[in-house]
């Protein structure tokens, strides 16, 4: 196998690592930037998605996504609209209160998550069709193979990517979502619902973290910690884009999973996360505000 | 007026410093523990509560400043030229050039304090340098007791991995185990709290320890005023960061155990809600919410073990909404209800709102 065609397998594999980031981050990185809440359960919700796809496969093995992603995106979106509805709208303005909150709901959901399906990672199979590769056999790239799994995963992170630029770009909901993240009390004098603007956002978000969750299933067990060894990389690729751009979030996501995916090549993974995070800090030592800050004349900013 | 105050202060520290009188040996070992954790705690309460600031990676200074204990502990346990057992079995054939300091007892001890001090200090200088906001520094601290957890597992030669460091036998050649010295270590570990938070209090009434507070509740104001920021800020991140460190060291040498558990990004913020249910912005209660959490965490994790977790979450929870000044606002509030000082009521009054900016948009 050449060095380039292994060169180009670890930009794969960090490709897909970052579909999934993106997917994690997206939700987070939006709610921070509308409603400046931090939540931390982000990783649960994810986490559910995950078993959901675990659920919907032992009911119908044949259906794990088929089945299993909507129900995956749909019950996410729904425990985050309760979560939203019950306890982070009573903390608007506490950005360091709501961490605390949602990281005591986080707790919760991992225990629950451990006495329903055990501490142990349950598996799910992925269904024949994701099953193989696309092996390169001849030529300078012999030995590349791309896993069909990774493949749809990337698709995923595309599409969901392109359908959240164009709800928020062409739609009227996504008119009132970029009205309220630029002046809030101006939309909501303007007639803009801006609760209900809120608790859509968190939804959404809350449900691609359950979609992320999903497709994480396919390619490895589902645990009760696995929500919580994702939100920290994903909160790294939130803070590196700066908060509450898509572009912003996106461009970070690739950066930070093609990185770490280059980093461990090269040493071990626990110094590829050291790495990742000094390389996070010093990066903010030039752009404090992240890759895409939003711009304003506001004095106080969260 | 002020002398009786802290004479008032200093009576729960000698009442819990003559705990060998009247506790048996399983509960004084408890409150050792949990008394050095309540130093950590208070450091807490100076970046957090005063100074707005809420750090999630406490557990990494905590670490620096235990794992330097135990390498010194785990060194004169050996007998001349001998390796830790830890090392032989992972076929390391020679001491590591950092761990040679650590043979001698005065710079371990020195490094207990220094090199938490040290990372706090250059952590607090890069992000208060380019200022960061609050929920970015959270979110820094929380990925840097990560990096730090995940990489004292990976070196499993150097650190003992995910066991940690433990088996030690003597401190100054006295044996640990011995009563006298369990003793001594409560003493001298309560008095290390009472000396922390009288350091604490005291800086609350320097210029510095004001400044500290303004830049929480209005931080572009104290600009306009002409101060920097960044400098204070760093000052209490790096007494919080010796704090942890010495808190760490102690912890170590009462538990005989040190390990990655007790340093990564969970037992990092297990360390904030100590300071939420005590209250936020106070010193003794950030001292009783430690005792009193840590406490709460040792008898029910023993009766129901899966039930802990549950508990955990919901006193998050609780606490942000209920009372977001933990026990001291409940005390401060019942305190001035009654009336019954009017010093009570004066300080319910001027108690600070949450201590964070009020955040606006556009």
């Amino acid at each position: 196998m050449s060095s380039l065609a292994l060169a180009l397998g670890q930009l794969f594999d960090g490709l897909s690592v970052a579909s999934i980031l993106l997917l994690a981050a997206l939700g987070l990185s939006l709610s921070f930037g509308l409603m400046r809440v931090i939540n931390m359960a982000h990783g649960e919700l994810l986490m559910v998605g995950g078993y959901l796809v675990y659920v919907a496969h032992q009911v119908m093995p044949a259906a794990s996504i088929g089945l299993g992603l909507p129900l995956a995106f749909a019950g996410s979106a729904l425990l985050g609209a309760v979560l939203e509805r019950l306890l982070i709208r009573r903390l608007y303005g506490r950005p360091l209160d709501t961490l605390l909150a949602t990281w005591g709901v986080s707790l919760l959901l991992q225990q629950a998550a451990r006495s329903w399906f055990g501490p142990t990672g349950v598996e799910v199979t992925s269904p024949e069709w994701l099953s193989g590769s696309f092996a390169v056999e001849t030529g300078p790239l012999a030995g590349l193979a791309f896993a069909h799994v990774r493949l749809f995963i990337i698709g995923l992170a595309g599409v969901v990517l392109c359908a959240m630029v164009l709800l928020f770009n062409r739609t009227r909901i996504g008119l009132h979502i970029r009205a309220v993240n630029q002046h809030r009390a101006m939309s909501s004098a303007l007639g803009v619902n801006t609760r209900r603007v809120d608790l859509l956002v968190f939804a959404l978000g809350s449900g691609i973290a359950g979609l992320a969750g999903g497709v994480l299933a396919l390619i490895a067990p589902v645990t009760p910690t696995v929500g919580q060894s994702y939100v920290v990389d994903a909160f790294l690729v939130v803070i590196l884009g700066g908060m509450g751009t898509i572009r912003g979030t996106a461009i970070a996501a690739i950066l930070i999973g093609v990185l770490s995916a280059v980093a461990e090549t090269f040493t071990s993974i626990s110094f590829a996360k050291v790495l990742l995070l000094l390389f996070v800090v010093a990066f903010l030592q030039f752009r404090p505000k992240g890759l895409v800050a939003t711009r304003s004349r506001a004095l106080e900013e969260a | 007026m002020i002398r009786r105050s802290w004479i008032a202060a200093a009576l729960p520290f000698v009442i819990l410093a003559l705990a060998p009188l009247y506790l048996g040996p399983y509960y004084l070992g408890l409150i050792g523990r949990f008394t050095s954790l309540g130093i950590l705690a208070m450091g807490i309460v100076l970046v957090w509560g005063q100074g707005g600031v809420l750090p999630l990676g406490q557990g990494v200074f905590f670490g620096l400043g235990g794992y330097a204990m135990a390498m010194h502990l785990k060194l004169v346990a050996l007998p001349q030229g001998e390796l830790p057992d830890f090392m032989q079995w992972n076929g390391v054939e020679q001491l590591p050039l950092w761990w040679k300091p650590f043979t001698s007892a005065g710079v371990s001890l020195a490094a207990v304090v220094i090199i938490p001090g040290l990372v706090a200090g250059v952590l607090a200088w890069l992000v208060f340098r380019r200022r960061m906001t609050s929920v970015y520094i959270a979110l820094i601290t929380q990925a840097l007791a990560l990096a730090f957890a995940t990489l004292l597992i990976s070196q499993q030669g150097t650190t003992g991995g995910f066991n940690g460091l433990t088996d030690f036998t003597t401190l100054f050649g006295v044996p640990l185990g011995d009563e006298h010295t369990r003793i001594w270590l409560h003493v001298a570990t309560i008095a290390a709290a009472a000396l922390a938070y009288f350091f604490a209090r005291a800086l609350g009434a320097t210029q510095a320890g004001r400044l500290v507070t303004a830049v929480r509740d209005g931080e572009n104001r104290v600009r306009f005023l002409g101060y920097s920021p960044a400098p204070y800020k760093i000052l209490v991140f790096v007494i919080a960061g010796v704090f942890a460190g010495l808190a760490g060291a102690l912890h170590t040498l009462h538990l005989g155990l040190i390990s990655p558990a007790m340093v990564g990004v969970v037992p990092s913020i297990e360390m904030v809600v100590w300071v939420a249910v005590g209250g936020r912005a106070s010193l003794p209660g950030a001292l009783v919410g430690t005792l009193l959490v840590n406490i709460a965490k040792d008898s029910i994790s023993s009766a129901w073990p899966d039930a802990w977790l549950y508990v955990m979450g919901l006193v998050f929870i609780l606490v942000v909404i209920a009372t977001p000044r933990g026990l001291a606002g409940i005390v401060e509030t019942v305190a001035a209800r009654l009336g019954k000082t009017k010093v009570a009521a004066v300080a319910a009054r001027q108690a600070e709102p949450i201590g964070e900016e009020v955040t606006t948009h556009g």
